[in-house]
């Protein structure tokens, strides 16, 4: 019976609050991708994720992710509805209390419904949004993580316990599903108005650097916590990490300098993100050097994979496609060629003398997740528009959705025409009798004599 | 009196109106403003994908001045704001009816 370590519980607690800070990171990301008039959008698509899927993790989803499989590791139970059962103080996972692993495991959830958000920028309704977020994180989520991240000595989830598909830290789960989902969004809404004829440039590339820094921060507690205990492949995964994200942003500087003429911000923050993507299934099966060479990969391809969009004509708006599905593409695969029996996980890739095997397992769980995302998504995003409508009215969508969606607009650009305060103070407030008028006279004469005093 | 109304790069600005100042003009109005002549903005590259940026930013500063002032303006707006490059801008004068001050209402030169 393995006992509690406060150690691996603080590490895990610790890599959970820093997960969540990777939701609020991919805001900003997102949020200085997208024109002036549409950022607090972008913004509230992602703090809702947090709110809506932190409630059903505790009603439902942990059950259906994480508890004894009803069928073919395909789908858990309800035996944790409501973490009741969790509650005690000798529920453990491993060497850590299960609400610990509850906790973790929720920023998963988190950032990979919020993830999807940013194919569908500038255009998505709000309620539109919520309600996909419950759908998706019901139907999609919760089942594809319980394929690939529960493990019941062979009896657990059909990709991970009984394929034997690697991915540490949720290339697949995670990646791979948002990625698809997000194409499939694309799809369903349709292209922005004026997609490819106005500017669509970033608003704001400091908050994109901000962001995607914060999500490089986070993201050793997604890796490094997976190991779901402080120990040597908590170890491997962090610095695997480290050098596959920095490896990408160099391969996607380069590719920016050959191809461009000149390396920009937005790519050092977009490699930087492909590395994270890349290496999150791989990060315990590689050994750095294995590492550096999947951030290169992933670094050069997504960088390639982005005009993807131009080419097919989908407005994927900020690149969740090239960037997630195929980064964790390349992540999930390239772990059939580069994963070492020296590493944690222990298995020997196609270098390493392991033959095929592995790539072939890889290959599937890849696929499986990626088709069923897709076909879902497709589905699920049909039935929020034909029902309650995805998309905003065309002059809402030219007008800002911030203003149109939330009544707010992120920026003051001009003092002109403000003072709409008070105009609201005075409706809501009874009507003031004529005295007041007849006082602020003078005030305003006091004030044109105190300047002529100074001059 | 006339109305000088150029067309500069942004960061001349501090440039012209050192000189301008040198000069002895008292005041001017600075807008921000965009457009393009000859140049026809810029390119700018956003993962692989290139942006026309047809409009420039610019500013535009207005200068009311006695007509025997405004060669001389003109000319000072015309050096300062000069780097030799495209884009440098324009400078135009117009004539002024009738200029008030609005503090004391004083009209004509007496107003500038």
């Amino acid at each position: 019976m393995p006992e509690l370590s406060a150690g691996d519980t603080a590490w895990v607690l610790a890599s959970a609050a820093l997960v969540l800070l990777m939701t609020p990171g991919l805001a900003l990301f997102y949020g200085g991708m997208v024109r002036a008039k549409g950022v607090l959008n972008m913004l509230m698509m992602n703090f809702a994720a947090i709110a809506i899927v932190s409630v059903l993790w505790v009603l439902y989803g942990y059950s259906i992710a994480f508890t004894e499989d009803i069928g073919g590791g395909f789908l858990g139970g309800l035996s944790e509805v409501g973490l009741f059962g969790l509650l005690k103080q000798d529920s453990l996972i491993a060497t850590i209390p299960t609400t610990v692993f509850v906790a973790f495991q929720l920023m998963f959830a988190i950032i990979t419904v919020a993830l999807i958000s940013g194919a569908i920028a500038d255009r998505a309704k709000f309620s539109g949004w919520v309600l996909f977020v419950v759908l998706w994180a019901t139907v999609v989520y919760f089942p594809v993580a319980h394929w690939v991240f529960y493990f019941n000595e062979g009896n657990g989830g059909w990709l991970g316990d009984r394929l034997g598909v690697l991915d540490f830290a949720g290339g697949t789960a995670v990646h791979i599903n948002a990625g698809a989902a997000g194409l499939a969004l694309a799809l369903v809404l349709g292209r922005r108005i004026g997609w490819k004829k106005e500017p669509m440039r970033p608003h704001n590339l400091p908050l994109v650097l901000l962001g995607a820094g914060l999500l490089w921060f986070g993201w050793f507690g997604f890796n490094a916590g997976s190991a779901v205990a402080a120990n040597g492949t908590a170890g491997v995964a962090f610095i695997n990490t480290q050098v596959a994200t920095a490896a990408a942003l160099l391969g996607w500087l380069v590719l920016e300098r050959l191809r461009d003429g000149k390396p920009t911000t937005l790519g050092a923050a977009s490699g930087a993100i492909a590395g994270l993507v890349a290496i999150t299934p791989a990060c315990a099966s590689v050994t750095p050097i294995g590492a550096i060479f999947i951030g290169l990969a992933a670094g050069v391809l997504c960088a390639l994979a982005v005009g993807l969009k131009n080419r097919f004509n989908f407005d994927d708006s900020l690149d969740v496609v090239g960037i997630h599905l195929v980064g964790g593409l390349v992540g999930s695969l390239l772990i059939g060629l580069f994963a070492s029996s020296a590493s944690p996980a222990g298995v020997a890739g196609l270098f390493d003398g392991g033959g095929f095997a592995q790539l072939g397992k890889q290959f599937v769980g890849s696929f499986a997740v990626l088709i069923y995302s897709f076909v879902v998504t497709y589905i699920l995003g049909t039935i929020v528009k034909k029902t309650i409508g995805f998309r905003v009215s065309a002059d809402d969508e030219r007008a800002g959705i911030d203003l149109a969606e939330h009544a707010e607009t992120a920026y003051d650009f001009s003092s002109i025409g403000g003072g709409s305060r008070s105009h609201l103070l005075s409706r809501s407030a009874p009507e003031p009798e004529s005295e007041p008028e007849a006082e602020e006279a003078p005030a305003v004469e006091k004030i044109d004599d105190k300047e002529e005093v100074a001059r | 009196m006339k109305l000088v109304t150029a067309v500069i790069k942004p960061h001349r600005l501090d440039e012209v109106r050192a000189a301008l100042e040198t000069f002895g003009v008292s005041g001017m109005t600075v807008t921000e403003a965009s457009g393009f002549g000859r140049q026809k903005g810029h390119t700018e590259v956003y993962r692989g994908a290139e942006y026309e940026v047809d409009l420039v930013p610019k500013v535009r500063l207005e200068i009311l001045v006695d007509d025997s002032d405004v060669d001389d303006v003109v000319q000072t707006v015309t050096k300062a704001a000069h780097t030799g490059k495209i884009g440098d801008g324009k400078v135009w004068v117009v004539p002024v009816e009738a200029v008030v001050r609005v503090r004391t209402g004083e009209r004509g030169p007496d107003a500038l």
